[in-house]
């Protein structure tokens, strides 16, 4: 018995030495061998460790890196994608290729990364994204201090819509009593439905699945009186159906669902940095410049326009930017408006209105902050 | 000499009657087919039932072919092989592919065998891929890699290279791939090229090299471990089944999430940030190499007493016995549960297309949501699912008939 026990001791204490010395870093490269301690205290400056450990900004990281590391969806049409040439494109994308422009002067210097539903947060916590732009829906807890994400200015306004057949004579979601609905599993989609209709004091029966394209393939063959998903979601949707002119979507909006991009909390030069490259794409628009008549916009007695273009102020140096970072996000990328219509405008096959998503002054949601 | 005796001719008296053919309802395709489908009614009536399901089955798959869209995997051919890998440095993988080529080349020549069936296989996909107008300088390269593959063969088959440098030259492919696919220093023939983030592989190339690095480091840990379990130093043995039931009681898709988020952690500070790739090629190692060691302790578990008693009676030390008696009987006898797993490892690189990895599960999501294909009635994902899953048959499927030829080499299951 004693035997045994002095045993399992060795045994632990064996564990333990191997353990420790395992733990032990490799020698510094090129450095005189180092106390461990200093070693893992200090990273080197190239290393991109998790902004909480750095005393700087991302700001200085990502200039010093020369390229944004963007986290990206690749399977939203319209928001994200990869094309067959393996570069990324969509609404989504594009800001990160203004984020680039202005940070870096580049539109092109962004690598990005696919962040899965899942790790997305973590990507972005952990450092190994700067800032994420991808369909994410700003909600309380994301912002707080649980999730840890500091959300940038709303880049889209969803919402949850349904669709319906046209000859099922349903016109609201208060004709839906009864119905059965095909939704996708595990998102915020399936607990706004429910909650929606219980608020309305509805029945109805969810049939679940797991993703998106099973779903509608089982809306399409009939097996629910309704699709939901959110309604830029519905429109791409519409046009993979048997024959789309068969179905319509309810005007009803079920939840609000503001999509934003998002970078670390506590890294507040950084987060501004990125918010006012959003901002100002949809302060152009709203000042009516564009990728195209930047030149003559140069040249404005508008102060406004002098401002956001930092003919006039020190507009970029107080965020840490170069004062023409406006010019080359608006050159390289477009203002809010070109972005929405390259993406998912009249022209694509999304033809998706703008709808709350126009300017402000043009009976919309979008509104920024002035620039002064 | 004449002997007065007539000579006879014998008769036979009941002449048989001239050969008939049989009926024609006994032989041939309808006597086939009565012995076989139709000879009781309850066999008739399954044969009519199973024609039925055939034809329904047949038909509808007949009529979605016809109307299949193939288009998006034609479009994104470069997708699915190499993921978003840059398309200007695509010399980089190609350069690796005509390695392994020359490699399998020269062990079918050497060792034949079980080599000469894969390099058969290697041969045949060349050269159909070198026959599909893949463009730009895709076919080049498949052609080429088919040409260093014979002339592989060639070599090693006049016995012009030695074993040990086949052996060395795989050893070394290993870290050489990487260096290849990660560019950024001075190559002998390619030149300097700008590094390529890891996170940017993809594709076949990504599923190939996470299987490969996966069986390639998890069988000699997985051995190991066999061994340790075994062992009769307490410590060796309690770590080894702490280990091996610690990881199979927990799933693989779990695993990956604790390296993805989990292992930078473990690490000393000076290591940095492993890329995701390493984090996945990990959790897919330690997954993979406590499996591995079951099988191996069932090999081990097998060899009669009698082999260890007469290995220690021939003064063999323990290292040489487990050499040159033991470990050679034992994994032999789990050749069919050790490929079995390797292609379940195989199939499980797909998991990683939930940690982020552009693999080439992922690559057919993105596909399927690309805009391109928004107007196509019913979308694309069956025909996307159908190539991917081809794909994944035709590799497990070789190993699996590669194994099989193994088995029948050595002799096993004949003893």
């Amino acid at each position: 018995m004693n035997k045994r026990l002095t045993m399992v001791a060795i045994s632990l204490l064996i564990i333990a030495v191997v353990y420790s010395a395992c733990a032990a870093p490799a020698p510094a490269p090129a450095a005189a061998p180092a106390p461990a301690e200093s070693v893992a205290t200090e990273p080197a400056a190239a290393e991109p460790a998790a902004p909480a450990e750095q005393a700087g900004s991302l700001i200085d990281t990502v200039k010093a890196r020369g390229k944004l590391i963007c986290g990206v969806n690749n399977q939203v049409p319209g928001f994200g994608n990869v094309d067959a040439n393996g570069n990324y494109s969509g609404f989504d994308v594009d800001f990160c290729r203004a984020v680039a422009a202005g940070v870096l002067g580049d539109a092109s210097a962004v690598e990005y990364r696919y962040a899965s539903g899942n790790d997305r947060f973590t990507l972005v916590k952990s450092g190994e994204v700067d800032v994420l732009f991808r369909n994410t829906t700003w909600t309380l807890t994301r912002d707080s201090a649980e999730v840890g994400m500091e959300f940038m200015p709303v880049t889209f306004y969803d919402g949850q819509g349904m669709m319906v057949r046209k000859s099922s004579g349903i016109t609201s979601i208060a004709d839906m009593d009864g119905a059965t609905v095909c939704v996708q599993s595990g998102t915020t989609t399936e607990l706004n439905l429910a909650d929606v209709f219980r608020a309305q004091e509805l029945e109805f029966t969810p049939v679940v699945f797991e993703d998106n394209d099973k779903t509608l393939a089982a809306y399409d063959e009939g097996r629910c009186d309704g699709f939901t998903t959110d309604k830029s979601g519905l429109v791409s949707s519409m046009t993979k159906m048997a024959d789309p002119s068969e179905h319509m979507i309810l005007e009803d909006t079920m939840s609000k669902e503001p999509l934003a991009g998002a970078v670390f909390q506590g890294d507040p030069a950084w987060a501004d940095a990125v918010r006012w490259i959003v901002n100002g794409l949809i302060e152009a628009e709203e000042s009516g410049v564009t990728s195209q008549n930047i030149n003559e916009m140069l040249g404005s007695e508008n102060p406004t326009i002098k401002r956001l273009l930092g003919v006039e102020g020190e507009m970029g140096a107080k965020l840490g930017l170069a004062n023409d970072f406006m010019v080359q996000a608006l050159t390289q990328v477009g203002n809010y408006g070109e972005i929405y219509d390259r993406n998912l405008g009249p022209d694509t096959p999304f033809n998706l209105p703008r709808g709350v998503n126009a300017l402000w002054s043009q009976g919309g949601l979008l509104y920024t902050p002035p620039f002064r | 000499m004449a002997t007065g005796i007539p000579p006879t001719h014998w008769v036979n008296p009941n002449p048989p009657a001239p050969s008939q053919k049989p009926p024609a309802t006994t032989v041939g395709g309808i006597g086939w087919l009565r012995a076989h489908l139709f000879s009781t009614a309850a066999n008739s009536v399954l044969t009519l039932a199973t024609l039925w399901v055939l034809y329904w089955i047949g038909e509808r798959l007949a009529r979605w072919l016809a109307g299949a869209f193939w288009e998006p995997i034609w479009a994104n051919r470069k997708l699915f092989a190499t993921g978003i890998y840059p398309s200007e440095q695509l010399g980089q993988p190609a350069v690796v592919l005509l390695l392994v080529c020359a490699l399998f080349g020269l062990s079918a020549g050497r060792w034949g065998s079980i080599m000469r069936t894969v390099g058969i296989g290697l041969a045949a996909l060349l050269l159909l891929l070198a026959l599909i107008p893949l463009g730009g300088m895709a076919q080049a390269v498949m052609a080429a890699g088919l040409a260093l593959l014979l002339g592989g063969y060639w070599l090693g088959a006049r016995g012009w290279v030695a074993s040990r440098w086949l052996v060395a030259g795989w050893v070394l492919s290993g870290p050489l791939t990487f260096v290849l696919l990660l560019g950024g220093v001075e190559l002998p023939l390619l030149g300097a090229s700008p590094a390529v983030d890891s996170s940017l592989w993809g594709g076949l190339m990504l599923t190939m090299l996470l299987a490969v690095v996966g069986i390639a480091l998890s069988f000699p840990v997985g051995v190991l471990l066999a061994l340790g379990r075994r062992s009769k130093l307490p410590v060796i043995r309690y770590f080894s089944i702490g280990y091996i039931e610690l990881i199979r009681g927990v799933p693989l898709i779990t695993l990956l999430f604790m390296g993805m988020t989990m292992l930078p952690l473990f690490l000393p500070g000076g290591w940095g940030n492993p890329s995701q790739l390493v984090r996945a090629m990990t959790a897919i190692t330690f997954f993979s190499a406590a499996y591995l060691a079951e099988n191996v302790r069932g090999g081990l578990q097998a060899i009669p007493k009698g082999q260890y008693e007469a290995a220690d009676a021939l003064g063999l030390s323990g290292l040489d016995s487990l050499r040159f008696i033991i470990l050679p009987q034992a994994l032999v006898k789990v050749i069919p549960a050790i490929v079995g797993q390797f292609i379940g490892l195989f199939k499980d690189t797909s998991l990683v297309s939930l940690v982020g990895l552009l693999e080439l599960v992922a690559v057919a999501k993105a596909v399927i949501q690309q805009p391109e294909w928004l107007g196509v009635a019913g979308g694309v994902a069956k025909e996307v699912y159908v190539f991917v899953g081809l794909i994944f048959f035709l590799f497990s499927y070789g190993m699996s008939f590669a194994s099989r030829r193994l088995e029948s080499k050595l002799g096993f299951g004949k003893r």
